[in-house]
């Protein structure tokens, strides 16, 4: 039983990177009908603005310690952040450590506009091209964000800690009465997952209950017949995109602590999110957030030693094998719409 | 000639003049001279030009002609890669049957790919191809270990001693052969400040590459040709006239798994190794952009992008900053500062930058790639020149 429910929690924490993801991807392909294959770039962007931000804020300058003395009897020049001097000591250094959190406050406003730059200056030329045609050229994009971020920041990974207070693990089973130490569970982990739901509701609620998103389901519907309705559906659709990239962005930002950022880990993303948003259904919300979650805890369960044992690899290939099998027996995914890319 | 239209045959025969004369052609800077790192003609890349060529003709059919883009290419690279390794390890270290046996299982793998993503099409097709690609990918990484070597790979070992072959004394290593000529036999022509490298191993490939593209223009002009472009056209349509288009793009599939096949046999012969990288969906990425970057739907695009990236991964990516303020140095000093940091980012270690900007560019401007580009410069210069004829007959207006 404990076993179960520890891969279960193992599987929320990738599940909800999956989910907001893929949420991200099939918001793009309902609103504009885009096959948006750089938007695990834009995942990786916003884990580098937790880099960045965390740079920014231990910006220092060299400082004479008058009290120490390096080596050689000199006194020691010292790198002192300048935040220190601003705010004191022990505020500075809980900004720093809080930095990935405050980084979702810096990233949403820098990811809205990458993606409405990217919408208006690239993606609106493509709404008329074959999705082949959309695939190549995000495809080309995906390429040159990676790659400037490679030239600014280095081929390694950027150890971007997550604060202290959220370090360690929670004894998640002595909650529910089993022994402890049996179910552990980092607390970024949860942090991550309780977020994720966070911002999936936020979401959510923004399209069902506000007129914007009325409107924007209006147009998934229906574009046409809002258009004519005199309303410009085309500007609420961008807006929609600089959205998804904000989603992306923030599920980048907190990812950061989980996995390094390094360069490559849009396009590692990219191809399970897409897959999971194809299993979902292509365009569906609720299709694209459950199957997320499914996929993350069917892939633990997948990794559990004695199904790895039984089958041996079935870890390595479980997701693609059940995208297989539904892209097969069930055309539109879990949850998709009926006349919404069937064949 | 050989049953093609005159235009064909030009064709043919321009591409087979640029194979066989490859050594002289990539080399035109004599040895020692501040150019002669942009050489090319040197054994490793000319074989990885043309190697990555077959690749490149055998995707275009498949997605040149129906316009179905697979994602999972390399995926066939790999199979027929290792097929071809175990051919060298048990059997025999000819080539023949390694590539013969590479194309066979290159090819039953496709049909069994083909058969399940051709169900689907757009964009469910290429994640059904991708996903099938990953997955290859993973169990030659993990489970199938005893067979693939897993992440070591395999290579041909000193205890390999294949079946069909003489025994080898003690300690050494079999080399690939065509009945007893080895790949690597060189022969080196020192012409002036020149030196030229013929390499067996080169010319073999260079042959089997005309071969395929040779194929690949009898595919072009054949009636089986043209269905490929009516799937590509219009399905319905084609549905309507009481053509099924399934068996032509399973056909075109398998024929351009086999293509990869035959690459993959080709690769082993020549370098005698395989790791599992080959598969990753990374590599199926770079046979789409070469053939995109030099013309999707043409017959010579895909040679042409295939060299373009592997000319560009050899030799521009050894471009460091030394050379590059080696180059700039007569630039006045703050100039030459500033220019070597703006061209900096994007040769060298950066080139991925560069490539991924010019197939942005060409995607967006050039959907035909680099032979519409040019065919349009061409086409510049051509009515500029029925202008001038036309000239001598308008009356200029007096000044």
């Amino acid at each position: 039983m404990d076993q179960i429910i520890v891969q279960i929690l193992n599987g929320l924490d990738k599940g909800s990177a999956y989910a907001l993801i893929a949420l991200g991807l099939t918001l793009i392909f309902g609103t504009l009908g885009v096959v948006n294959f750089a938007h695990g770039a834009l995942f990786m962007l916003g884990s580098f603005c937790a880099v960045i931000l965390s740079r920014l804020l231990s910006l220092s300058h060299e400082v004479i310690d008058e009290t120490r003395t390096d080596f050689l009897g000199n006194p020691m020049k010292v790198d002192v952040p300048y935040i220190y001097e601003w705010l004191g000591q022990e505020t500075g250094d809980t900004i720093i450590q809080w930095s990935v959190p405050l980084a979702i406050l810096f990233s949403i406003p820098i990811m809205i506009t990458i993606g409405f730059i990217m919408e208006r200056g690239l993606i609106k030329h493509f709404y008329k091209r074959p999705h082949a045609d959309q695939i190549l050229v995000t495809f080309g994009l995906a390429i040159v964000l990676q790659e400037i971020i490679k030239y600014f920041f280095g081929a390694n990974p950027i150890q971007t800690p997550a604060p202290p207070a959220f370090t360690g693990s929670l004894d998640f089973g002595v909650w529910l009465g089993f022994d402890p130490l049996s179910i552990m569970y980092p607390y970024w982990r949860m942090v991550y997952f309780v977020f994720s739901v966070i911002v999936i509701c936020a979401v959510f609620a923004f399209l069902q209950f506000t007129t914007f998103g009325m409107v924007v389901r209006a147009g998934m519907a229906d574009r046409e017949t809002v258009g004519l309705l005199g309303i410009d559906i085309d500007r609420r659709f961008t807006l929609m995109f600089g959205l998804a990239a904000a989603v992306a962005g923030m599920a980048g930002v907190m990812y950061a602590p989980i996995v390094a950022p390094n360069y490559h880990m849009g396009m590692d993303f990219l191809v399970l999110s897409f897959v999971v948003v194809v299993v979902g259904g292509m365009g569906s919300l609720p299709g694209a957030v459950a199957a997320g979650f499914l996929l993350g805890i069917l892939e633990s369960f997948a990794s559990m030693p004695w199904v790895v044992q039984t089958l041996p690899g079935i870890n390595q290939i479980i997701i693609y094998l059940v995208a297989i099998i539904i892209l097969l027996t069930r055309p539109r995914g879990l949850m998709g719409r009926k006349g919404v890319m069937e064949d | 000639m050989f049953g093609l239209e005159k235009k064909d045959a030009r064709l043919l025969l321009l591409v087979a003049t640029m194979a066989m004369f490859a050594p002289f052609l990539l080399n035109p800077f004599p040895e020692g001279s501040a150019m002669a790192q942009f050489n090319a003609g040197y054994p490793d890349l000319m074989q990885r030009f043309v190697i990555f060529g077959i690749l490149a003709i055998g995707f275009n059919i498949l997605f040149g002609l129906t316009g179905y883009l697979s994602f999972g290419h390399a995926a066939f690279l790999g199979v027929g890669s290792y097929a071809a390794i175990w051919s060298m390890k048990l059997v025999t270290m000819n080539i023949i049957p390694a590539i013969i046996l590479a194309v066979i299982v290159a090819g039953a793998f496709a049909l069994i790919v083909g058969y399940i993503s051709l169900r689907r099409s757009g964009i469910y097709f290429s994640i059904l191809t991708l996903a099938f690609a990953q997955m290859s990918y993973s169990l030659a990484y993990s489970v199938l270990t005893p067979i693939t070597g897993g992440e070591t790979g395999l290579q041909i070992k000193a205890h390999d001693t294949p079946l069909l072959d003489r025994a080898l004394e003690a300690g050494q290593i079999g080399r690939a052969n065509l009945f007893g000529f080895e790949m690597s036999n060189s022969v080196q022509l020192q012409l002036g400040g020149w030196e030229f490298t013929f390499n067996l191993g080169y010319y073999i490939a260079a042959i089997v590459m005309l071969g395929a593209f040779y194929l690949a223009i009898r595919i072009f002009r054949s009636p089986f040709g043209m269905m490929l472009r009516a799937v590509k056209s219009n399905q319905q349509r084609m549905n309507y006239a009481g053509l099924s288009p399934k068996p032509y793009t399973l056909a075109a599939f398998v024929i351009s798994g086999m293509y990869a096949g035959l690459a993959g046999g080709l690769m082993v012969a020549m370098d005698t190794q395989v790791g599992p990288e080959r598969m990753f969906w990374t590599a199926s990425g770079e046979i789409v952009i070469m053939v995109i970057l030099g013309g999707a739907g043409t017959l010579l695009g895909p040679v042409l992008g295939a060299g373009f990236i592997k000319y560009f991964e050899n030799i521009i990516s050894k471009i460091n900053e030394t050379i590059l303020h080696s180059w700039f140095a007569f630039l006045p000093d703050g100039l030459e500062d500033f220019v070597v940091a703006m061209v900096y980012p994007f040769i060298g270690k950066g080139w991925h930058l560069t490539l991924g900007i010019m197939f942005m560019l060409v995607v967006i401007f050039l959907p035909g790639g680099l032979v519409q580009g040019g065919q349009k410069i061409a086409g510049l210069f051509q009515r500029r020149k029925s202008a001038d004829a036309a000239k001598p007959n308008a009356t200029e207006p007096a000044e």
